[in-house]
């Protein structure tokens, strides 16, 4: 299963083969030429990379202008409690998120259960709830003042005992709640893809299902559910409306405090710099654990027939485990939210409503498609080319999801207004740069890549490189290789990306907001402008909706990957 | 599978171009009308588009004068604003606060209007010395209280909320909302950082749960019992009183009998505009602003949120006015912008979360 590094070295000194015979018509030749052009590849993935190099420059270059009033106060009076609340939070969502995710992946890929259909998808869903909204429905049910300790009040007299929803536990549990999905979608597309001889492995050892779990499935998987939990570690320092509820203070909150209420963004900035050199140095970290291992598999990949039949109490077990944390992760918020949206929804639901839903869903299939495709030739150009302009190439490209959103818009914002001067200046329209789905697009592109690499990149690592050197012996050329040997092993990998992209942008706000075209309502920003006024009754109506939307790419991928590839 | 594929390709490709054309023919369809009409005015606004679109509406309908605007966080707007430079097309900017309008005045966004109009129907303390912004609607942040455990003689002042009589009583919005810090911004111009910071520091003392994220949460924790008063903006108790009738609670007007005028009176903030700098149509701007402060749209601004009109002459919603007259504080507004950093490091020091 694994295959020494040699051959990769063997591969980069090959001179690309000459595809004369396929090449069809002018076009297609062209693209096959300059797919096959090595020198270009650097070249092409240093000008994807450059949006997210500019946007986080522009972050960074606030490190030069030290704003040593704001951030004296800051270290004294709020940083020390910042900084340990931010590294409790983060190791506690990370820790819940991977065992629930990596738990119930395992579960609905490989064992057989009750019910095992219905969570494959469903216990997705929880994804598609933005974490404010999901904070929301939860304070309110278990607060004090909240339905569930009132009923306790009415039934015992005292609800002292309840466990304080304005702590550390809430917040944790609020933001597992709403990130475990990125670890159980990406952990499960290993174990779907582990194939059915690392099962029949553990089978003919002799092992039961749990060794099985940890002595194979497990170690094997180990890339896939390090980059999903990653994912939720960037997700998780990034977040600031789901703290803002419980008012739990993180660097995220110090961000928005020097910004928005002492009026320095530089000292917003540079606390900013802090919170993306802490990403940058796990994210180093990882890599390094990571460089040590290989994980290619066989292609054969269905599971239809080897799962484990769990029985007796385990089998209820898994449905009980499953069942629970549907309940909480989405039957218990999407009731409250359906409770609050049921008195307005003869007026709201009018033909400005399925127009947020229209934008919504096209600016999000839109950015989907686009994002997939860059995350691709990414990965195609990383495995191809290991040159170091290209490792600083995705490197940095995947960078731009560790940051809060409303930093990065306003880093991205820097740069296109410094071009729109400039254009102006030499006299050249440029109204393009403002207000446009174009800019729009290409902030989204900064803000996801990282989680759409992610799950190609750890799919990649499934094609072993002497499958490119078979292709290449072949006569196969670059485009021809990536489309008829890598996309068909890939390609769940990409229907994963997609699914992520697709629910991050519907919930997405902050570039939303900055780079929307007049107008332009999304049901995410409906979500917003009602609720910052304190109108969840009304907000909750798209708040539904946007799970709904996210419902349709949820149900085509499970779609697709149960029937096995 | 492949065809499976594909056919996502494909209908995503759809959505795309589809996508492209609805933008451009929009737009198309924008830019011949602004070649038939008057050059719509274009609106940065952090007040929310349910809140200004009613008067927007009313304007074009009166005038014939469309508007476009875009919504989003004070902050981000006048960092948009300040990086958009000459180049900005936006006209007027909206604010739910002093605080940000102040900001945004500091930072030479804004343009002095000379405008009789304003001066003639918003007082003085509630514009900008300099002109730059006016208030077009009034926020009042007052006392809230049980109407089960509290009878409204043990009120007095914001200040006596700090008091032995309230230890473990009291309930707050978190210090990072504005409101409360443009409140403690307020307190500093009547008696100076260090009194303000005693007071806070007795707040605190008396909070009965950790302060709360929002001023509804505030009413409900007081409706539950987990305290007996708070301090809230009083359209979220008109929002509360209509979902819930017979809601325990009752507003309290704090200040009301202090002689010294530097600390008598409701705090109030307002939401209020100002044009932008960088206009391309000054003039036409600021006869919008003044619209918005004229009799026909006051009743709508404030209204449509249970606010308070900015004109003390225009009459006030009866439901509103059912909450009791008030004297509102006349410290100039201006001075919420230059204190509130030092309101928030005050906060901060007192332990205020």
């Amino acid at each position: 299963m694994t295959t020494s590094p040699a051959s990769n070295v063997a591969l980069e000194d090959r001179p690309a083969v000459p595809s004369s015979s396929l090449s069809a018509g002018s076009g297609v030749g062209l693209v096959q030429r300059l797919f096959n052009a090595k020198i270009l590849w650097p070249l092409f993935l240093l000008l994807l990379s450059l949006p997210t190099l500019l946007a986080l420059g522009s972050v960074l270059a606030s490190l030069f202008d030290i704003d040593t009033d704001t951030l004296s106060h800051l270290l004294e009076h709020l940083l020390p409690d910042a900084l340990v609340n931010t590294l409790l939070l983060v190791s506690g969502t990370a820790i819940c998120s991977a065992v629930v995710g990596v738990a119930l992946a395992w579960l609905t890929a490989v064992c057989d259960f009750p019910l095992r259909r219905f969570f494959s998808w469903a216990l997705l869903l929880p994804m598609a709830i933005p974490g404010y909204v999901m904070a929301f429905a939860f304070v309110g049910l278990f607060e004090f003042s909240g339905p569930v300790q009132t009923t306790i009040r009415g039934w015992f007299g005292s609800s002292s005992w309840f466990p304080d929803v304005y702590s550390f536990g809430g917040v944790t549990m609020v933001m597992s709640l709403v990130l475990y999905p990125y670890v159980y979608l990406i952990a499960r597309n290993a174990f779907q893809t582990q194939g059915r001889r690392s099962i029949e492995a553990g089978q003919s050892l002799g092992l039961s299902p749990l060794r099985s779990f940890f002595r194979v499935s497990l170690p094997m998987a180990r890339p896939w559910i390090v980059g999903g939990v990653l994912l939720v570690v960037m997700e998780t320092l990034a977040d600031f409306g789901t703290v803002a509820t419980f008012n739990y203070d993180t660097l995220t909150t110090l961000i928005y405090k020097s910004w928005f209420s002492l009026y320095s963004l530089p000292a917003a900035l540079q606390v900013a710099s802090v919170l993306l050199l802490a990403v940058v140095v796990i994210m180093v970290i990882e890599r390094r654990s990571r460089a040590a291992q290989r994980y290619s598999q066989s292609q054969h990949a269905s599971l239809s027939s080897s799962r484990f039949v769990l029985s007796g109490k385990r089998r209820w077990a898994a449905v009980v485990f499953c069942a629970l944390v549907f309940l909480f992760a989405f039957v218990m918020p999407s009731l409250r939210l359906l409770s609050w949206a049921m008195p307005n929804l003869g007026s709201d639901l009018n033909a400005h409503f399925f127009g947020y839903i229209w934008s919504t869903l096209s600016l999000a299939s839109f950015a989907t498609a686009l994002i997939a495709v860059l995350a691709l030739l990414l990965a195609y150009g990383a495995r191809i080319n290991q040159s170091l302009p290209t490792r600083f190439a995705v490197r940095t490209s995947t960078l731009g999801y560790a940051l809060p959103g409303t930093v990065l818009a306003i880093g991205l914002f820097a740069p296109i207004s410094m071009l729109n001067h400039w254009l102006q200046d030499a006299g050249i329209p440029a109204s393009w740069l403002q207000g446009t789905f174009l800019i729009m697009l290409m902030a989204y592109g900064v803000r996801f890549m990282a989680v759409a690499y992610s799950p190609i990149e750890n799919n990649y690592l499934r094609i072993t490189p002497s499958i490119d050197d078979a292709a290449h012996s072949l006569g196969l050329t670059g485009l021809q290789v990536l489309r008829r040997v890598h996309l068909p092993i890939v390609q769940r990998g990409i229907l994963t990306a997609m699914v992520l992209v697709f629910v991050d942008v519907m919930k997405e706000l902050p570039i939303t907001l900055m780079t929307r075209p007049f107008g332009f309502n999304t049901l995410a920003v409906r979500v917003f402008e009602l609720s910052s006024e304190g109108l969840w009754q009304r907000a909750a109506l798209p708040a539904l909706a946007i799970m709904l939307v996210g419902l349709i790419p949820v149900m085509l991928l499970i779609r697709k990957t149960d029937q096995g590839l | 599978m492949k065809r499976a594929t594909r056919g996502l390709v494909a209908s995503l490709a759809a959505t795309l171009v589809a996508t492209v054309l609805v933008g451009c023919g929009k737009q198309a369809d924008e830019s011949s009308q602004q070649t038939a009409q008057a050059k719509p005015l274009v609106v940065y606004s952090s007040r929310a588009e349910h809140l200004i679109q009613p008067v927007f509406d009313l304007y074009s309908q009166q005038t014939g004068t469309e508007i476009q605007f875009i919504t989003d966080k004070a902050g981000v707007l006048i960092e948009r604003l300040k990086q958009e430079g000459e180049s900005t097309s936006a006209d007027v900017f909206i604010t739910v606060d002093a605080g940000n309008l102040g900001y945004a005045a500091a930072e030479g966004l804004l343009l002095p209007l000379q405008s009789p109009v304003l001066e003639a129907n918003v007082p003085a303390h509630l514009r900008d010395e300099q002109n730059h912004w006016t208030g077009l609607s009034l926020r009042a942040r007052t006392i809230v209280y049980s109407t089960e455990r509290v009878s409204p003689e043990e009120l007095n002042t914001y200040e006596a909320l700090g008091g032995d009589n309230w230890e473990g009583l009291l309930c707050l919005r978190t210090s990072k909302k504005v409101y409360n810090q443009s409140l403690v911004a307020m307190l500093i111009a009547s008696h100076g950082e260090e009194k303000t910071q005693q007071v806070v520091e007795a707040w605190v003392n008396n909070l009965a749960v950790a302060p709360l994220s929002n001023d509804t949460k505030v009413m409900e924790a007081i409706v539950a019992g987990q305290c007996d008063v708070g301090i809230v903006n009083t359209y979220y108790y008109g929002r509360l009183k209509v979902k819930t009738p017979d809601l325990p609670l009752a507003l309290f007007w704090p200040n009301q009998q202090i002689e010294d005028a530097s600390s008598a009176g409701v705090h109030v903030n307002i939401s209020g505009a100002g044009v932008l700098k960088h206009s391309k149509q000054a003039a036409a701007a600021q006869e919008f602003v003044e619209w918005m402060a004229s009799d026909d749209a006051q009743a709508i601004f404030g209204g449509v949120n249970q606010e308070y009109p900015i004109n003390p002459a225009i009459a006030v919603d009866p439901e509103v006015k059912s909450w009791g007259d008030f004297k509102a504080s006349e410290l100039p507004l201006s001075r919420a912008y230059e204190l509130q950093p030092a309101a928030v490091k005050l906060m901060d020091r007192a332990g205020y979360r």
